[in-house]
């Protein structure tokens, strides 16, 4: 089939599904609204199956698919079409997209049957998978900007999709405004690349980036690839506007996997990376790139590890993984942080549907104090569960291992890396293990704290198999990229992941000195000391919180006012509030008495006064006596005849 | 001075003051009188004064439109004069009195 027409069918599938169930609202049918969303969306994976085999087949440097359907915006030489290009780096994007998508759909038909806005909701996920598909597809700037409000939009039209709850509502609206802050500089960061280069075209823009690295911190490049990653930073959560998405988990758990943990939180990693022949000329925005990815991992999972909602664990646990990926395309390893995002979309996803099957068994209950032995219970939940956390905590062979470790031999050993970045990415990988098998232990192992009035099941098969065939790719999806000190050892399997984004990411030189013995045996050792310390950090996890009572309490204890401030997320949304919201609607109130009561409603008074006393001395001319307006008449005459004939 | 030098020695000049005087004899009863059967003939005057202008430039500059402009004048002015007249029998049948101030009752 014509490739064009595929792109075509790509796009246009799932917003199809979305008018469909659109239309019909209020029906509660889950059956017939979940096949027509699920199967939308499984055609558009197809096609994305489709494209990659077209692209495979083509030579490295010719990998790329390109569709203009039409011209959208020409105003002199601002122009942009409504162009689609799917390269090495969108195509692997789609296929998680739509594949990991694909699985949620047909999840959420099994956990959200009960519920009376099961058509909206599908058309909703529709809806997000098409903008999200244009967000990966654009080749432009602004093209990815629609779809990058569009999953805006839709994350906000989830995040309140109980919107009968004032905090859910209120949730939504969070994750919206603080999404518009990074939005507003993702548009300056547009202008001033538009500026600079003439064009918003992302392959261009990596055509025309300088060849040499820009070294001020006011160069043209370099402010605009860091409003580019403000932008990001919104939407990807990172510090300092990652506080809407710890939030945005009071939307229905299908959809925090989908946008909150798999696909749209990564647009923002996936910008860098598709801008990365600008971003890597910019070495100052590098460096802060990988100082906020570092510092969002480590802090993200510090509050993590003090959280009692399941869900709000996974929440921070996204965060942080987020941040990883940030540090891997800041030190310069693009093919590292894509790697980790795929991984991280398979293991993520597949948790946040763990948990909602666990949340779906529990009738609703999501505080982890409440859990406990659960594996009994849930046995096909926990295995896949049990899956996700090997691979989440990096032990080998599964999935989280190998881009992990990727990411933290970058961060070592790239010349925009520093030690100080891989022993954070270290602390944040321990930690990590700490929480998750925390996690793990009060929600599946252990004794049942579980209420008398509840009983546990195991969920339908719509659930658990696409929680097994995450389950599944936790597991393998790590082996395309198999780093080359291991392949070495065992059969030289090649890096596939490295050579199939070779021609489109640019690389930094990698700086350690000595010969590649000492290079290899420097890698060994790094990756020994951050799996060691993850395995004990999850052992230690493991006895605190299945063997020892009471003992999480003595440490909390023992750490007091450390842990109340972390348990309350270092008073973050507080000090937002303190130090920004507040002066603000201050500010507003103010300007409210001050500027439009006192000013802007008296002048406009002052107007009315000035017409009214007007018309009133006008008025007063009018007395109905005859003689006075022959006077004026008279008046009248006199004046324009002198007028006439003085001329 | 023979009379046949005297009337030659009127020329438009004279015409138009008179015409002036008319005029302003009008204009003053209209504001100043509160009769109004005299303002009805004061008005008459001022007409009557224009049309003394009228035929005076008609006849100096040897056209003649002056001069049907004259009888559109008397003929208005007659229309005008019935008009006002009726005006001022239904103040007096109202009011008894033909005073000007009555007329203020038709201010909206």
């Amino acid at each position: 089939m014509n490739q064009q027409a595929l792109i075509a069918i790509l796009l246009l599938s799932p917003l199809i599904g979305f008018f469909l169930n659109g239309v019909r609202f209020r029906s509660t049918n889950y059956v017939l609204a979940g096949s027509i969303a699920t199967i939308a969306v499984l055609i558009s994976f197809i096609c994305s199956v489709l494209l990659f085999l077209n692209l495979v087949d083509l030579p490295p440097e010719a990998r790329r698919i390109t569709a203009n359907f039409f011209e959208w915006i020409a105003v002199d030489k601002f122009k942009i079409n409504a162009g689609f290009a799917v390269d090495q780096i969108s195509s692997i994007m789609i296929l998680i997209i739509t594949g990991v998508g694909a699985l949620i759909h047909l999840f959420s038909i099994g956990y959200m049957h009960h519920d009376k806005g099961v058509t909206k909701y599908f058309a909703y996920l529709n809806l997000f998978i098409f903008n999200m598909l244009i967000l990966v597809l654009g080749d432009s700037l602004l093209t990815m900007f629609v779809g990058w409000e569009g999953v805006g939009l839709c994350s906000y039209l989830l995040i309140g999709f109980w919107f009968n709850d004032s905090a859910k509502a209120a949730a939504g609206m969070k994750a919206f405004i603080t999404n518009r802050i990074g939005d507003a500089a993702f548009i300056i960061g547009m202008f001033i690349l538009f500026m600079t280069f003439g064009t918003l075209n992302m392959h261009e823009l990596n055509m025309l980036a300088p060849t040499i690295a820009e070294s001020s911190w006011l160069g043209a490049v370099t402010l605009g690839t860091m409003m580019l990653f403000i932008g990001a930073t919104g939407k990807s959560a990172q510090i300092p506007l990652y506080v809407w998405l710890p939030d945005a988990m009071a939307g229905p758990t299908p959809v925090s996997a989908l946008i909150h943990a798999a696909t749209m939180v990564t647009a923002g990693i996936y910008m860098i990376v598709r801008l990365n022949g600008l971003f890597i000329v910019a070495p100052n925005t590098m460096m802060v790139i990988a100082i906020v990815g570092a510092a969002t991992a480590v802090m993200a999972a510090t509050i993590g590890l003090t959280q009692f909602d399941i869900k709000k664990v996974l929440a921070y646990s996204t965060v942080s993984q987020l941040g990883y990926m940030f540090l891997a395309v800041g030190v310069g390893a693009f093919g590292a942080g894509m790697f980790h995002l795929m991984t991280h979309a398979f293991f993520k996803a597949l948790m946040f549907l763990g948990s909602g099957s666990v949340i779906h068994a529990m009738h609703e209950e999501q505080d982890i104090r409440k859990m406990g032995g659960l594996r009994k219970y849930l046995p096909i939940t926990h295995a896949t569960f049990f899956l996700g956390w090997l691979a989440i905590i990096g032990m080998p062979p599964f999935a989280g291992f190998f881009s992990k470790d990727e990411i933290l031999w970058k961060a070592f050993s790239s010349s925009q890396g520093h030690i100080l970045l891989w022993a954070a990415g270290v602390l944040g990988a321990v930690l990590t293990a700490f929480y998750m098998t925390r996690l793990m232990a009060l929600t599946f192992w252990g004794k049942s704290r579980v209420d008398k009035s509840v009983h546990p099941h195991e969920s339908p098969w719509l659930m658990t198999v696409p929680l097994i065939v995450l389950a599944i790719l936790s597991v393998v999806g790590g082996w395309v990229g198999i780093p080359h000190v291991i392949s070495e050892q065992i059969g030289h399997i090649p890096n596939f992941w490295e050579h199939w984004l070779e021609p489109v990411i640019r690389k930094l030189p990698t700086v350690v000195e000595g010969a590649h013995h000492d290079e290899t045996m420097l890698e060994w050792s790094l990756m020994g000391i951050s799996v060691g310390l993850a395995a004990i950090s999850a052992l230690t996890a493991y006895i605190m919180y299945t063997k020892k009572e009471g003992a999480s309490d003595k440490v909390a204890k023992a750490f007091g006012p450390v842990y109340q401030l972390v348990n309350k997320k270092y008073l973050v949304d507080e000090a937002y509030s303190a130090g920004i919201i507040n002066p603000l609607i201050e500010g507003s109130k103010n300007l409210w008495y001050y500027v439009d009561v006192n000013v802007i409603d008296k002048a406009t008074y002052k107007v009315t006064d000035l017409v009214r006393g007007g018309g009133s001395f006008v008025k007063s001319l009018q007395t109905g006596n005859m003689q006075q307006y022959a006077m004026y008449i008279g008046i009248g005459v006199v004046v324009a005849l002198s007028f006439v004939l003085m001329r | 001075m023979p009379e046949t030098n005297m009337i030659t020695t009127i020329g438009a000049e004279h015409y138009l003051v008179l015409s002036a005087i008319l005029f302003s004899i009008g204009m003053a009863g209209v504001l100043l009188r509160r009769n109004l059967i005299v303002l009805l003939m004061s008005i008459e005057l001022m007409l009557n004064a224009v049309n003394i202008s009228f035929v005076t430039f008609s006849y100096y500059s040897g056209k003649v439109e002056g001069q049907i402009m004259v009888f559109f004048v008397m003929t208005i002015a007659a229309a005008e004069a019935a008009v006002g007249l009726a005006l001022a029998v239904s103040i007096f049948k109202r009011f008894k009195e033909v005073n000007i101030r009555f007329f203020e009752h038709l201010k909206g």
